[in-house]
Formats: C-alpha cells, sequence, structure tokens
C-alpha cells in the first residue's frame, strides 16, 4: 500500500478550498468588527465623548459663605467663624459605619444621638457623600482626630464656616437662629444647597425671615470622580454667590444696655426712633443662647427653655399680647379731643355708677375734679370711664387703630402678634350679644377684650411723639440697598390733640404727683414724657374689694400684675420713643425706672445723631456708609 | 528523531537549521501585538509598571521561550503526544470541577505550587492537536462515517460538556468552534454539516432553558438591552461602549483614557482591556490592531496550506483558528455585538494561562513551519 494516495490528494484539495471559505468567513467577521468599530468611533464617538464626560465629571455644591448681620453701625451681630468637624465617608470606612464611629468615640466625645443622626444621614446620602459626625470642635480635639486620622477608615477632617452669634442671648430675638434643615423646609424648596449634609437654615427671627438673601446661591466644584463617585481632582470651581449682608437699624450698644437693664425679669423692651419707627433695640428677657440651635439643643437644655415660666423662647416684644391697662389712655385723649372733649370736666369720688354696675378708679379716695391734663398725670380712671362713655366704643375703636393697635406693626421679624381692639360689630359676631356700655368704660382704660404687644404700644408711643404714622422697621439696608421707607403719614387728630396729649405724658414725669414723677429724668434738655399702666392679670372679686384688695407682693408671682409703661423723649424735641413692659411686676414701677435708665443712656449716647450710622431720613437715597466691609 | 516510517521527509533538520526556518517576522509580529498589551497595563494601572504590566512582560518572555522551543520540536512527537496531552487536559479539567479552586463565582483554577492554571485553556489547545492526529488518519470518506464522526465529536462534547460545568460559556463556545472548524476542514461531508446547522438552530433556545447559569442568562438579557439596567448588570456592556466610542478618530492619546483609570471599566486589565486601547488610540488604532491580529492568521492560514501533511494542516489551522475565535468573540463582546462571556484578548489582556497557551499554540504554529516538508502518511503509525 503507498504512503500517499488519491484520498490524501483529494482531502488536501478540500482542506485548501475549505480554508480558503474559513478565510472568507474570518474577513467577514473582521469587517463586521471595523464596521462597529466605525459605528462606535465615528458615527457616535461624539455622543460617546460627553457620556464619558459625564461619567467623569461630578459636580458638588460648594455651600456659600452666609451674609453677615450687622447693626446701624456696622457692628457685626451675626457672622461666621470656622467650624472644626469631623466627616464621615461611609464608603471609605471599611469596616462599617458602626465601627468607625466607635473609633471616632474613642478620640472625641459623641453621643448616642449624634451617632443616630449619623447613621440617619447616611442611610438618605448616596455612600460616597461625607456626611458630618462632629462638628464645632475645639483645636485640641480637632487635632486628636488628626493624630489618629491613619487609624480611622473614612474619616475626613474638615474646616468649614459655621454662624456665630458674637453677642449671643443679647441678640437672640432679633436674630433668631439657624439651624439644620428639616423635611419641611424641603418641601417647597428647591435650592440644592438644602440637601446638603450639615448646611444650616434660618428657622427664626431675621435669619428665617432673609434666610433667602442671606443663604447666598450655591458655588459648585466640577470634580473628577471614579466609579465610586470618589472625587479624583477638581476641574474648575465656582464659588457661587456669598449671602447678602443684612443692615439692621439696631444700635448694638443701646441693645446691650437694654438687654443688661431688664436684667432677669420676665420682660420685654422696645426702643424705636420716634421720627421713623426705626427700631434701635429690642429685648424681651430672659433670652437664650442662638448658638446653641446651630450647634445642636439638647434634650435637657430644650426642656429647661421650654419648661421655664419666664419663657425664653418667646420674643415678648412681638409675640407677647398683653392688655394695656392704662398706657391706652393718652389713645382715648387723642380722641376727646379731637370729639369736643378737651374742655372736659370730671369729678372722681373713687367709683362711678353705671345702670346697677359700679365702676372703681385705682384710687380709692377719688381725684376730685379731673381734667383731661390731670387725667393723664394722675391715670384717673373714672375720668376716661367718662370719655368713654361720651365717646362710644365705635371712635375709641377707630382712634385705637389709627394709633396702630390691633393690627400687626409690620415688622420684618416673623411671629408678631396683631393683638386686639374690640368693636360692637365684633362682639355682635363673636358671641351673638349686643355692646354693653360696661365694656366700653373698661376699655377705655385698656383693660377687657383690648390687648397689645409692646412692639404696638412702641408705636403708640413714637405716634404720640411725631404726631405721623411711624411704623416700626427693623432692616436698614440688604445687599447695600437701603429698603424703602415711605414718608410717615399724617394722622386723623389735630395739633391741638396731640399737644394736650404730650403735655398730660409731660405731667405724668415731670409735674409733682405724675404717676412716674419720682422717676423722672432730671438732666436738663432730656426729659422723658411717659405714661404708666398696669394690666391686671386675675379677677378683683366684690368681697376682696370690701376687705381690701391685696397687695401684689402677697400674690404668687404669676398673680401679680403686669407693669407697663410707654415714654419718648425728650420732650421737647422727640427722638427715642419707648414701651417698656415687665411682667407680673407693677409693684414699684420696675419697667419705669428701667425705661429712665435706658432713656436716658440713649439720649447721652445718642445713636441718631452719630454720623457713622448709616443715613437716616435726611438722605434716603444715598447707599449706607460703611457698607460692604470685610468679606 | 524522525524514524522510518515516516523518512519520506526530504532531510533531517538540525536545531540551527529549525531556529533559521521560524518565521521570524510572524514572532514580532507577535511581540508587537505582546507590546501593546504591556502598553496597556501600563496605562490602566495608571501609568505604572505594577501591578499588571511587569508580570505580564516576564510570561511573555517565558512564553517566548515555549514558542521557540514548541517550534524546534518534530510535529511527529507533538501527533504522538497528542493522546496523552488530550487525556491529561481531560483529568485536570474533571479535578477542577471536582475539586477546583472557586474564584468569580466560576470553578476555572486548579493551584499547581505558586501557579494558578486553567485547564480549559490547556484543553483549547489539546483538543485541537488530538483531532488533528484522529482526523489525520481519516480520509474524506472516512470522515463522515458515523462511528468515525461519534468519536470526533465525542472528543468535543466530553470536554465542552466539563467546561460549560464550570461553568465558563466562552471558553466552550471556543471548544466547540475549534472542533466544529476542525471537522470542516477534514472534510465533512455537507450532509452532515447541514442538519447539524440546523438542530443548532433548535438547541439554542433548549440550552437558554436548562443549561445556562441564571449570571448568563442575565449577560445575555442585559446584553439585548443594555440600557434597561444601565447600573446593574448592563454596567459592563455600557461603560465598554464609553470607553470605546469615546475614543473617537484619533483617541484621548496614551495615558489619557479616563474611563479605565477611574474605573468605569470593569475587569479593565483582563476581558476589558481593548476599551482602553480603544479609547486612548481611537478608531486609527483599532484598524491598525485589527490589521495586526489579521496579519497573524494570515500567517497562520498560509503556514496551515503549505505544509505537506494533514496533521501539520489541521493543527495550524486548528491553532490560528482558536486564535482568531479568542478575537472575535472578546472584541465582539466588549463592543457590544454578543453577550459578556469572559473571553480575554490574546497577548493583550492580562493573565498568566492564557499568555502561555496562546504562546504554547503559536509555537506548534510555527513547528508545522518549521517541519512543513514532513510527509506523514494516513494510515501510519506513531512514534
Amino acid at each position: 500500500m503507498p504512503l500517499f494516495d488519491r484520498k490524501d490528494k483529494s482531502r488536501y484539495a478540500s482542506f485548501t478550498r475549505r480554508s480558503l471559505g474559513l478565510t472568507g468567513g474570518m474577513a467577514a467577521v473582521f469587517a463586521v468588527l471595523g464596521g462597529r468599530l466605525y459605528q462606535l468611533q465615528i458615527s457616535n464617538g461624539d455622543q460617546y465623548k460627553t457620556k464619558a464626560e459625564d461619567n467623569r465629571v461630578n459636580q458638588r455644591l460648594i455651600a456659600p459663605p452666609r451674609g453677615r448681620i450687622l447693626d446701624r453701625f456696622g457692628v457685626e451681630l451675626a457672622n461666621n467663624r470656622r467650624n472644626y468637624r469631623v466627616l464621615l465617608v461611609s464608603e471609605q470606612a471599611t469596616e462599617g459605619v458602626a465601627a468607625a464611629l466607635d473609633a471616632i468615640g474613642k478620640v472625641i466625645v459623641l453621643s448616642d444621638a449624634q451617632k443616630k443622626r449619623v447613621a440617619r444621614d447616611i442611610a438618605e446620602n448616596k455612600k460616597f457623600v461625607p456626611v458630618p459626625v462632629a462638628e464645632n470642635l475645639s483645636w485640641e480635639e480637632f487635632a486628636r482626630i488628626n493624630m489618629h486620622l491613619p487609624y480611622l477608615s473614612g474619616v475626613q477632617p474638615d474646616v468649614g464656616e459655621t454662624r456665630d452669634y458674637p453677642y449671643g442671648a443679647e441678640l437672640a430675638h432679633i436674630l433668631g437662629y439657624v439651624a439644620a434643615v428639616s423635611v419641611d423646609d424641603k418641601k417647597d424648596n428647591e435650592d440644592p444647597l438644602l440637601d446638603l449634609p450639615g448646611f444650616r437654615i434660618g428657622k427664626r427671627g431675621i435669619e428665617k425671615a432673609y434666610d433667602a438673601q442671606v443663604r447666598g446661591t450655591a458655588g459648585a466644584s466640577r470634580v473628577e470622580v471614579n466609579a465610586y463617585g470618589r472625587v479624583i481632582r477638581e476641574l474648575s470651581r465656582d464659588s457661587g454667590t456669598p449671602g447678602q449682608d443684612v443692615w439692621l437699624t439696631i444700635d448694638r450698644e443701646l441693645q446691650a444696655f437694654t438687654d443688661q437693664r431688664l436684667g432677669t425679669e420676665s420682660a420685654a423692651c422696645c426702643v424705636l426712633d420716634a421720627q421713623t419707627g426705626d427700631v434701635l433695640a429690642l429685648s424681651s428677657t430672659p433670652g437664650y443662647d442662638p448658638n446653641l440651635f446651630n450647634v445642636g439643643v439638647t434634650p435637657d437644655q430644650w426642656k429647661a427653655m421650654t419648661t421655664d415660666d419666664h419663657k425664653p423662647l418667646v420674643n415678648k416684644v412681638l409675640s407677647g399680647a398683653y392688655p394695656p391697662g392704662s398706657t391706652f389712655k393718652p389713645a382715648m385723649a387723642l380722641a376727646a379731643v379731637q370729639n369736643g372733649l378737651a374742655d372736659l370736666k370730671v369729678v372722681c369720688t373713687g367709683a362711678i355708677t353705671i345702670g346697677n354696675h359700679e365702676f372703681h378708679c385705682y384710687q380709692r379716695g377719688g381725684h376730685g375734679g379731673v381734667d383731661l391734663h390731670r387725667g393723664i398725670q394722675v391715670s384717673c380712671d373714672v375720668f376716661f370711664y367718662e370719655v368713654a362713655r361720651r365717646l362710644g366704643i365705635d371712635k375709641m375703636e377707630a382712634a385705637a387703630r389709627a394709633m396702630g393697635l390691633g393690627s400687626a406693626a409690620g415688622i420684618e421679624i416673623p411671629g408678631e402678634n396683631s393683638g386686639f381692639i374690640p368693636g360692637a360689630a365684633w362682639k355682635e359676631a363673636r358671641y351673638g350679644v349686643p355692646w354693653q356700655m360696661g365694656e366700653t368704660l373698661v376699655t377705655g382704660i385698656g383693660q377687657g377684650y383690648v390687648l397689645t404687644t409692646p412692639l404696638q404700644l412702641a408705636t403708640l408711643a413714637a405716634r404720640i411723639a411725631s404726631g405721623r404714622a411711624v411704623t416700626p422697621r427693623i432692616v436698614h439696608a440688604v445687599g447695600g440697598v437701603a429698603q424703602p421707607r415711605p414718608l410717615p403719614d399724617p394722622l386723623p387728630f389735630s395739633d391741638d390733640a396731640f399737644a394736650a396729649v404730650r403735655s398730660g405724658m409731660n405731667a405724668v414725669c415731670n409735674e409733682p404727683g405724675g404717676t412716674a414723677h419720682r422717676w423722672r429724668i432730671e438732666e436738663p434738655g432730656m426729659e422723658m414724657a411717659g405714661k404708666t399702666g398696669t394690666a391686671q392679670v386675675r379677677v378683683i372679686t366684690k368681697q376682696e374689694r370690701a376687705t381690701g384688695v391685696k397687695g401684689n407682693m402677697s400674690l404668687p408671682w404669676k398673680m401679680r400684675d403686669h407693669g407697663l409703661f410707654i415714654a419718648f423723649a425728650p420732650v421737647l424735641q422727640p427722638r427715642y420713643a419707648l414701651a417698656c413692659i415687665v411682667e407680673h411686676g407693677a409693684f414699684g414701677h420696675p419697667q419705669v425706672q428701667m425705661a429712665h435708665d435706658i432713656l436716658l443712656f440713649a439720649q447721652t449716647r445718642n445713636p441718631l445723631a452719630m454720623r457713622t450710622a448709616y443715613p437716616t431720613s435726611a438722605a434716603l437715597s444715598s447707599p449706607p456708609a460703611p457698607l460692604g466691609g470685610q468679606g | 528523531m524522525t524514524t522510518r516510517p515516516y523518512a519520506a521527509a526530504r532531510r533531517t533538520l538540525s536545531i540551527s537549521d529549525k531556529l533559521f526556518e521560524v518565521n521570524w517576522g510572524l514572532v514580532l509580529l507577535i511581540t508587537i501585538i505582546a507590546c501593546v498589551g504591556f502598553a496597556m497595563l501600563y496605562s490602566v494601572a495608571g501609568g505604572s509598571f505594577s501591578p499588571w504590566a511587569s508580570p505580564q512582560i516576564l510570561r511573555f518572555m517565558a512564553g517566548f521561550a515555549v514558542l521557540v522551543v514548541v517550534a524546534c520540536i518534530d510535529i511527529r512527537i507533538w501527533m504522538s503526544l497528542a493522546y496523552p496531552a488530550y487525556a491529561l487536559s481531560l483529568l485536570l479539567l474533571i479535578a477542577v470541577v471536582i475539586a477546583g479552586h472557586v474564584g468569580l463565582g466560576a470553578q476555572r483554577w486548579i493551584t499547581l505550587g505558586p501557579l494558578g492554571l486553567q485547564p480549559s485553556e490547556l484543553m483549547k489547545i489539546s483538543l485541537v492537536l488530538a483531532l488533528a492526529r484522529f482526523l489525520h488518519g481519516l480520509s474524506i470518506e472516512d470522515i463522515s462515517k458515523p462511528l468515525n464522526l461519534g468519536i470526533a465529536l465525542a472528543m468535543i462534547g466530553v470536554p465542552a460538556v466539563f467546561v460549560v460545568l464550570q461553568p465558563n460559556l466562552g471558553t466552550t463556545l471556543i471548544i466547540l468552534a475549534d472542533g466544529a472548524s476542525m471537522l470542516f476542514l477534514a472534510g465533512l461531508s455537507w450532509w452532515w454539516i447541514a442538519p447539524a446547522l440546523v438542530s443548532v438552530a433548535v438547541a439554542v433556545p433548549t440550552a437558554w432553558q436548562f443549561v445556562l447559569h441564571d449570571y448568563q442568562k442575565r449577560r445575555v438579557l442585559t446584553f439585548l438591552n443594555p440600557e434597561s439596567d444601565a447600573l446593574g448588570a448592563g454596567w459592563n456592556i455600557t461603560q465598554a461602549k464609553i470607553a470605546i466610542g469615546s475614543g473617537g478618530v484619533t483617541g484621548k492619546g496614551f495615558l489619557e483614557g479616563t474611563q479605565s483609570k477611574l474605573n468605569f471599566l470593569p475587569e479593565k486589565q483582563t476581558d476589558f482591556i481593548i476599551t482602553n486601547f480603544g479609547e486612548e488610540f481611537g478608531f486609527v488604532g483599532c484598524i491598525a490592531l485589527l490589521i495586526l491580529f489579521a496579519v497573524v492568521i494570515g500567517y497562520g492560514i498560509q503556514i496551515a496550506n503549505s505544509a505537506r501533511s494533514q496533521f501539520g494542516r489541521l493543527l495550524a489551522m486548528g491553532v490560528t483558528l482558536n486564535f482568531f475565535f479568542y478575537i472575535m468573540i472578546n472584541a465582539s463582546m466588549v463592543m457590544g455585538l454578543i453577550p459578556v462571556v469572559g473571553i480575554p484578548m490574546p497577548l493583550i489582556s492580562y493573565g498568566g494561562s492564557a499568555m502561555l497557551t496562546v504562546m504554547f499554540g503559536f509555537g506548534l504554529l510555527m513547528s508545522v513551519h518549521v517541519h512543513r516538508q514532513v510527509e506523514i502518511p494516513r494510515q501510519g503509525g506513531i512514534i
């Protein structure tokens, strides 16, 4: 048998044929691959380039610096300070988040609440987003973290910015505070900054009202990220628009004095520029440290604040509604003069009887013959009962409203109470019972249904002092732009009416027998005019009146009367108007003593005359002088 | 080395003759392609020889030595070793399925001292060798006889079953493709081929139902609609396409690819290495690389057709086709033409077993070339 035969030849030929066929097939496959490359890289290349760029580049938000809040002289009332903090990136915590937190807990103190919050933040964010674990660390704590860093996986020390209130509680009720963003805050707000872990938002006061302005707009850092979202390098950076500065009308020095003067009482005081309505000081004591809310209030601190019967969280100037008592009488006196009762004379015997009801004067023995001037000076109730009886509730209501009572003054701080001025129509609608004459009399001395806020009372004082419809305002400029300030409208009372009331209020302080004479300002040219008031917080029964009304000091604190005072100074050319109330503090008129000190301080310092302040009514249109400052 | 029955060889070659006969042009091409691989491994490591480029260079050097040594060994010796090699590969394959080391959810590795060995890689070469030997002994008429065909199919089928059990779908496909194309080359009658194609068409849905693993099915499904799960199982395909596509005409430049360096590419140093090449060198680079591959394959076809023995022809063509299938499957996979099946790009992807077996295969191809004049009778026995 030959080694090779025809069969070999035929299969060689077949092999060659078929291998050529396969070669063709392979060539076809290569052609397909080449075509696919053409499709991917040339036809769709640009599209894939964009996708690769999108992959690679990630936008990181940068929180802009929050705008400062300044007083009228440019003193920083709220600014930003360095915030040493520790962030945790859950993706990089190789032994898990719990282990990482335990490790951090060995270096700095971490509460269980903090750990819980971190766990929640991590659950709500992508795993490469750094979540704050602890903030506002001391330099020492921060240094400790940095030293232990090699053993803390996923931990990033970071120096951020946080809000700082250098004057603490003193301005808490004006500025409010910032705190962590809540779910409700995000509801109808699209700002991406709100999703930034650790971001703070204004929750009260100016911080809340002007949050949009002081927040600024988010900056963005375009960073190259890897497939896990980790930042490789920064490509470009837009630091956003810093928040705008808000200039207040407040004078920090006067504010500090006022706040200190109110001391530990549950009290409220508001000092206005009597001509323009600028709020120079607005103090409600006790206050609270707004920095606590930024850092995070502990449950104990929160409990202490909410259970305190002096209500540190309530801004009593705006939100406290009190019966004005006798401080209501000047408004009634204006209405009396306007309605032809300028020469009214009444003999006070200590009480008058209307129908079968007896209405008492606080002076049991009576004041004897009383005219308008003396009625204000000695605060004779019987005189104002008679005024009220003659005016009727409708005219009284109109006068009170004209003087700024019974509706919100419209100050820029949120949370204002509108107070209340009753009327016949209201009573009818509310209770279905007609208005009674007795109610008219009680209203005439600022009792009954009447409620006012200290801010409204300060407005009342300013309106009496200036004779114009001054409205309080506290924000002077935002972002370098002065806020519109229309000239106050005239009031529907004659100059004679104002003159008569101012004269009566002057007598309160500066004529012997006046209810505030003992605490008058004696410095020449600085004398104040005022009106005292006492607001009963309990009903005095007939039996008690028979046996003798109990002295305030013999009652428990909560039952004592509120002491009120409205005033302006100097008498002849009023510049400063004030209202002051000490809750349950009528005895000894501490509120008058406070007003004395505050008005004296205000005039001695005289912030309204200082040239370094922003321009006042003289040059409304020009921008404030030292605005901008250093960033 | 030659013995009597095979004395048809015109002369006996010395070692230096053989080295002279080696097609150094082809070796140079292979080296160039491997260098492309080193550059890519250097690039995906962010411009560093560690951890991938350096070991790969050492492996290539070892592979280079294997190539030269294998090339100098007479093809008749390889013919005589074909069945033992096949048997050994099959044993290792069974061993790895039974007691294999678990890696990537699949049992593919067997540990021999410091080396991780993939018996399925060995099997591809062993199968080509064994089939070449078996088919060498059959005339065209013989091949289409049911018994012979049955034996050949069993030689292909048994390892295929064990590889699919590992489970390693990509390698199974290559084994089946290698085997089928060798039967075709050996002259299998169209009367068999046509019904086989029909039955494959039937078998695919069946395999889908009963054979494929969940993760394999998922790969197929996400392949069909990668955007359906762009961050999940479709991630590989989507990101690979973005990488290649974003290269554009001329690419982003060496070391400038962002997809792999930022870890958007899965298994960037192994199966998806070519996406980095596409990103950095663009369409021009990819076509150039395809041409390099095509020239290597062309050499292989030419060597096969110039060999005087059927064993040599089948062996050379089998090795060449094996190389081609690697390229085809890997390239189609990374370009989103077929599902992701886990096949490396030969000479370029990082990996020891693949590098050594590919170089061993080129050694066999070169041996065929060096011994192209050797004639081996069809009915002849073996040394």
